[in-house]
């Protein structure tokens, strides 16, 4: 008999801890850290959002809203997702979730069966896989590599036994690589899953930092929308992590599927969140774009820093993250080493799954004084 | 956007980042950094350089007030003409023409209040053109040049996040 009967259920016990949260616990400790580590913006939320925000409070909307959002900012989503070449109907195709984290563990619960194949494309979100493991399926890591700029191609797919998979989830613009994929690169990866029906989760995120080209989602591709679920949010785009507002896009019946679970344990998104969502999305593209020339100022900085100290580090060119070749073999032991003598975090590779391994995630979403003191001693500490 | 205002929005942005950082920021190389600065200078587009200063973090804070000065314009003197003569004066640090209920703004500078008083009613008041001034004193600067200075945001994010 255990000493408990509050014991983790298998299928949680099942999951290890992520890899960033054991650096977490180092540098909490330390003063004086400078920090590449962090995935979210250094902005804050747009000030007209935090006034919409504001004036929500005072005048006490705060009660729930509709299962799957306000209306009004559903139909703001609809519009908006235009811009990918996108068309949902805000009643039926659209749900407003807290967060786009809660959309992806949601999606899972409601599409995955025990046991079911999930082809993940590695490096990867840290949340994936355990979501998958969480909602009973079984994760099939697949690999992407520096040497293909991470992108997800038709033979990495083979290589990994994907068409066996039931489902395929990936993120472009990527976390943690930076990787975007073009829109002829996702053609490709649109037939694998079409020739094997494979449902797609495509988690968008990172969408509008887009710094070369233009974002493509796959659900605009012949024969993909009745077949991708697309996830987007406000946390990056829009500075607003903290507000935990995301949403996802589906054919009617995925999203009813996803409000199922939804209803049943979010009710809805918090309510405050969503009144500033919608004045984001009206009136803040305006710092939408000026945080975007800022990002795109300190990634050329980053990597340029980074060629100069003989780092190899291919063209991220989406997200707010690079993700460079480790100096040393073990990428863990750098970052670990750089944090106790330098005080520079850095998230090693390998904590975003298979294919991260011997690389660093560093992110760019600092100021530029923070990112020149990094530079300056990562380069002190390579001496 | 163009080099030339890739540039100059950093250099607003501050002036003393250097040639090397701007280069790696623009993704130019630092000949043309240079070269776009100096024509920037010899168009007159970058007019100077300057820090920008919290008045209330020096030990001799200055005094600084807003005059509102109207003026009554004859066939041979302009707004340039009257302008020139208040530019000139050291105390002036600012001087714009305005829309509105008044003609000049003047942001000055001094000692004193006694000494921005003086300044008004024997420099500025008695010029012949003006009509009428108004002296708001500064009691305080939050903003200045698009740097705050009534806050001690630190980065609040935790060091590690997914």
């Amino acid at each position: 008999m255990s000493e408990t009967p509050l014991q983790p259920s298998d299928r949680v016990a099942s999951v290890p801890e992520s890899g960033i949260r054991r650096f977490f616990e180092v540098a909490a400790e330390m003063d004086n850290v400078v920090s590449l580590g962090v995935g979210e913006p250094d902005f804050a939320t747009p000030y007209r959002a935090r006034e919409a925000a504001i004036d929500s409070l005072q005048r006490g909307r705060t009660s729930y809203t509709a299962n799957k959002g306000m209306v009004e900012l559903r139909e703001r989503i609809a519009d908006h997702v235009t811009r990918y070449d996108l068309n949902y109907d805000p009643d039926e195709e659209i749900i407003v979730t807290a967060g786009a984290s809660e959309a992806i563990d949601a999606t899972f619960r409601a599409l995955v069966n025990p046991g079911d194949s999930v082809a993940i494309a590695q490096p990867a979100y840290v949340s994936y896989e355990p979501g998958v493991r969480f909602a009973g399926g079984e994760p099939l890591p697949v690999e992407t590599r520096a040497e293909d700029e991470f992108v997800l191609t038709r033979e990495r797919l083979e290589a990994a036994g994907a068409q066996e998979a039931e489902l395929l989830v990936y993120c472009y613009p990527n976390n943690p690589t930076g990787a975007t994929m073009t829109e002829d690169e996702l053609r490709e990866v649109a037939a694998f899953c079409r020739e094997h029906d494979i449902a797609v989760m495509a988690d968008e995120i990172y969408a509008a930092l887009t710094y070369e080209g233009d974002h493509t989602s796959i659900a605009t591709l012949p024969g993909m929308r009745e077949r991708t679920v697309v996830f987007n949010g406000f946390s990056k785009a829009y500075a607003m992590t903290g507000m935990r507002l995301g949403y996802a896009l589906a054919p009617a019946h995925v999203v009813e599927s996803i409000n199922r679970i939804h209803q049943y344990t979010m009710l809805s998104a918090p309510t405050t969140a969503q009144h500033a969502a919608i004045e984001a999305l009206d009136n803040c593209e305006p710092d939408v774009e000026e945080m975007c020339t800022q990002y795109d100022r300190r990634r050329n900085f980053v990597l340029a820093r980074l060629d100069e100290m003989g780092i190899d580090c291919f063209e991220a060119t989406g997200a707010f993250y690079v993700f460079p070749e480790s100096p040393w073999p073990d990428a863990g032991e750098f970052a670990e080493a750089l944090l106790q003598a330098e005080q520079v975090a850095v998230v090693p590779g390998d904590a975003f799954g298979t294919g991260g391994e011997g690389h660093l995630r560093m992110s760019y979403a600092s100021s530029m004084d923070d990112l020149r003191t990094a530079m300056d001693r990562i380069e002190r500490f390579l001496e | 956007m163009d080099e030339r205002a890739a540039v100059l929005d950093l250099l607003r942005e501050n002036a003393r980042y250097t040639t090397a950082d701007l280069a790696r920021m623009t993704g130019l190389d630092e000949s043309a950094v240079e070269e776009t600065i100096a024509a920037l200078e010899t168009d007159g587009v970058v007019a100077g350089y300057t820090a920008v200063v919290d008045p209330s973090k020096l030990d001799d804070e200055p005094v600084r007030a807003h005059v509102e000065c109207n003026v009554t314009l004859d066939r041979e003197t302009s707004y340039r003409d009257i302008a020139q003569r208040l530019a000139g004066f050291p105390e002036v640090a600012s001087l714009r023409l305005m829309s509105g209920d008044y003609d000049f703004a003047l942001d000055v500078e001094a000692d004193s209040m006694g000494e921005v008083s003086r300044f008004v009613s024997e420099k500025v008041a008695p010029l012949p053109e003006i009509t009428q001034t108004v002296t708001h004193y500064v009691m305080e600067t939050y903003k200045e040049s698009n740097h705050r200075f009534d806050t001690e945001e630190g980065d609040e994010r935790i060091s590690y996040s997914p």
